[in-house]
């Protein structure tokens, strides 16, 4: 079988899994649901395994594949086609987003055994890995954006799956209209694009790039930052980053799979995927370069002050994320890619890891009430430990190696891009300083009721299970927790995913040690055969203090977050009372929320009102609907009155306007 | 003999029908009245068919009286049916249709 007959395989099986579930739901008894969705995702990563093998077969010029199932329209200019591409590109995030994907179904498989929707559940997660696979293999713009809105549809569904808490619905609705956002500004894009391209097929396009347009040539440059709009309200870049704290009121294996591992790099791989486009307006691309920046060191900030322990974890992957499209916008793909790869691994973890917490708390979320659960969950406590190194970029976990290449290719492009470098490293520290805090306050210390119930044999259990943002009582039926809590020491499949994820996330990093492996650059350069920016190698000084540095900047931010809150937990207030303001930006998110509500909500809102009780009331009702209406009552008050009921009446009126006709005939002829 | 006098006695019996369908009130002298206003437009056809020296009037004349049979066959039921009805035989008191 050639390669894209495995790529159709690979989109296949997912779907199936959605109907089935979805169809079935009533006869699927137990856990069956949940293993008929782990068997399809992992059919899937089985049939992408196919694929590469193929692929690997074949000569490095030749592993671009396209595979066209069939013509939606074909007319004058359009070549809309079912089509998909096949290359090392697409298959490296196949391959991410179907392995983590499988470990987080066989995570979830436990993880919401006592849910009510425990089949609509996986239904849904089948429907996003599928929706997510046909964005990556999509082999034009078209079906880019089928993929890209489809996926936005199933965040919305796993984010508002507790449909009874309001928090959730409410998150739900931010989270699409953002992504709505962003799909209009990718369809806008695609539109500039395609006016001088004349193809919507990717590589069609990347071909004709060089002829039709000029080095930052202005509708290229609009284009590229439309279609970068896009990009970053899926990948929570600022300033459309508000809806991924948000989600976290989804399920935590629904924030593991969709806002960590796959969703929110779509973008980075929107980017990566078009970079010929990107490479040719370089002044869209910089400004992807210095948003990437802005949203790390932003969403670093935040996460010293989150308290809310899932939100910690989410601004440090928008902060991740930061760092990947600062990577893919610099140019450095297979370094923003290799991140990508590595921070799937262990930020699927860590939120495994924070959802068996949770599970312990009883759906408590808030750090301030957790600590000392280092006994009670010794399993979860080692595999939030291994996330979190990696995440800190401690050697020689997989985080210290993917962040430190990009640094170092950044800071290798020279100029203003040193700013980036010295910007990166400053999140590197903030990085190890937040999760780590998270980490000490959360298993260190004098443990908590729970900790102590669990150490006892025990399972906390809340009398009425509660909200846990608005404390408002839960409806059992639907939402977190239960009747019974699962956590990862107790449920074998839960221990098993995240174990796989734990060793991923320690070995993951040497598939490309500088100077001595390069398994993802030798990988990726097939699909960046045309790049100017991709091969290139940094002066070996560079790269040593670059190492040296992040590691440095790793251990002292653990060190930091040791002394200030282990060794010495009374610094944290003192630092919060000496350096007030900056405390209450942080916690307030930077005022992003406020800021778009006083921006585009209220005069959003204002401009409605204004509309509906002024416009609507007075042009709409009173012109337009009450003069159509005024033109057809006396019209119709004119034609009643004719209609005597007389029968004579009526015949002499038929006597006189044909006698009157007669008559006009004649004088007419005469 | 000049197509005139036809004209005159055709244009006569129509005005006579005409009248009776304005001034009377029972619907059967009414029907009677419309019947006159056919067959004086039946006069008028055939003495132009003569002048002519075609057939074509004369059947038209024959069809009118095919049609006029028809109609008198329905309004004659229909002033059967109000009949039995016990409503007034009196154009001018049906008047329901009013708008």
């Amino acid at each position: 079988m050639s390669p894209t007959t495995y790529g159709w395989l690979v989109l296949a099986f997912p779907l199936a899994g959605t109907i089935a579930i979805g169809l079935g739901f009533k006869r699927l008894s137990g856990p069956a649901a949940g293993w008929i969705g782990t068997a399809a995702i992992f059919a899937s990563f089985v049939s992408a395994l196919g694929a590469l093998q193929q692929l690997l077969d074949r000569e490095p010029e030749n592993r671009q594949l396209v595979s066209s199932l069939w013509d939606y329209a074909r007319t004058v200019g359009v070549d809309a086609q079912l089509s998909i591409l096949v290359d090392p590109l697409s298959l490296f995030m196949v391959l991410v987003v179907t392995g983590v994907s499988t470990l987080i179904h066989l995570y979830s498989v436990a993880y919401l055994r006592s849910d009510e929707g425990y089949a609509r559940f996986f239904s849904f997660l089948n429907f996003f890995v599928f929706s997510m696979l046909l964005l990556v293999l999509a082999g034009n713009f078209l079906l880019l954006i089928v993929g890209w809105a489809f996926v936005g549809a199933a965040s919305y569904m796993l984010i508002s799956f507790w449909y009874r808490r309001t928090t959730a619905t409410d998150a739900g609705m931010k989270a699409f209209v953002i992504n709505v956002i962003g799909d209009v500004g990718l369809v806008l894009g695609t539109y500039f694009i395609f006016k001088h391209t004349g193809t919507l097929d990717f590589l069609g396009s990347f071909d004709k790039v060089g002829e039709v347009f000029g080095r930052n040539d202005g509708d290229l440059v609009a284009g590229c930052v439309l279609l970068l709009v896009g990009a970053f309200a899926k990948s929570a870049q600022i300033p459309l980053h508000t809806w991924l704290p948000d989600a976290m009121e989804g399920p935590t294996p629904v924030s593991a799979l969709i806002h960590a591992a796959t969703m929110v790099t779509a973008g980075v791989y929107l980017i990566a995927r078009l970079h010929p486009l990107f490479e040719q307006a370089p002044a869209a691309a910089d400004v992807g370069a210095v948003i990437g920046c802005l949203t790390l060191l932003v969403a670093g900030t935040i996460g010293l002050v989150a308290t809310d322990l899932k939100r910690v974890i989410a601004y440090s992957t928008m902060s991740q994320i930061g760092y990947m499209i600062m990577a893919v916008s610099a140019g450095a793909y297979a370094a923003g890619l290799f991140h990508l790869m590595t921070h799937a691994f262990f930020k699927a973890l860590l939120f495994m890891a924070a959802g068996s917490l949770i599970a312990a708390m009883a759906g408590e979320q808030s750090l301030d009430r957790m600590g000392g659960f280092r006994r009670a969950l010794p399993f979860t406590y080692g595999c939030f430990g291994v996330g979190g190194l990696a995440l800190a970029g401690v050697p020689p976990f997989s985080g210290f190696f993917s962040k430190d290449e990009i640094l170092l290719l950044v800071g290798d492009r020279g100029g203003w891009h040193w700013g980036l470098y010295v910007v990166g490293y400053i999140g590197a520290l903030l990085t190890a300083i937040y999760t780590f805090r998270m980490i000490f306050r959360a298993f260190l210390g004098e443990p908590v009721a729970p900790a102590r119930e669990l150490e006892q044999g025990h399972v906390h259990h809340a009398d009425t299970p509660r909200n846990p943002a608005t404390g408002e009582a839960e409806d059992a039926d639907v939402g977190f927790p239960g009747a019974e809590h699962h956590i990862a020491e107790r449920a074998g499949e839960m221990k098993g995913a995240m174990g796989v994820l734990a060793l991923l996330a320690v070995v993951g990093g040497f598939v490309q040690i500088p100077h001595v492996t390069h398994v993802v650059d030798d990988f990726l350069s097939p699909s960046f055969e045309g790049s100017a920016l991709y091969e290139r190698s940094p002066s070996g000084g560079l790269e040593a203090f670059g190492l040296i540095l992040g590691a440095v900047l790793g251990l002292a931010g653990i060190a930091i977050a040791y002394h200030v809150w282990v060794r010495r937990p009374g610094t944290a207030a003192a630092f919060q009372a000496r350096f007030a303001p900056l405390h209450r930006l942080f916690a307030g998110k930077w005022f992003f929320d406020e800021a778009i509500a006083a921006l585009v909500v209220r005069p959003a809102a204002w401009f409605g009102r204004f509309a509906q009780q002024s416009f609507e009331r007075i042009v709409v009702d009173g012109l337009l609907v009450g003069g159509a209406t005024g033109v057809v009552r006396a019209g119709s008050a004119a034609v009643r009155g004719g209609q005597s009921g007389f029968l004579r009446y009526y015949a002499a009126l038929v006597l006189v306007s044909l006698g009157g006709l007669a008559l006009y005939f004649l004088i007419a002829s005469a | 003999m000049a197509i005139g006098w036809y004209l005159a006695v055709s244009a006569f019996i129509f005005c006579i029908g005409a009248a009776g369908v304005l001034t009377r009130r029972n619907p059967l002298v009414v029907l009677l009245c419309l019947e006159l206003m056919l067959n004086a437009g039946n006069l008028a056809l055939v003495a132009f068919a003569r002048m002519w020296g075609n057939g074509d009037g004369q059947i038209f004349a024959l069809i009118v009286m095919v049609v006029a049979a028809c109609e008198v066959t329905i309004g004659l039921g229909l002033i059967v049916a109000m009949y039995r009805n016990r409503l007034p035989i009196d154009v001018d008191e049906l008047r329901e249709l009013r708008g």
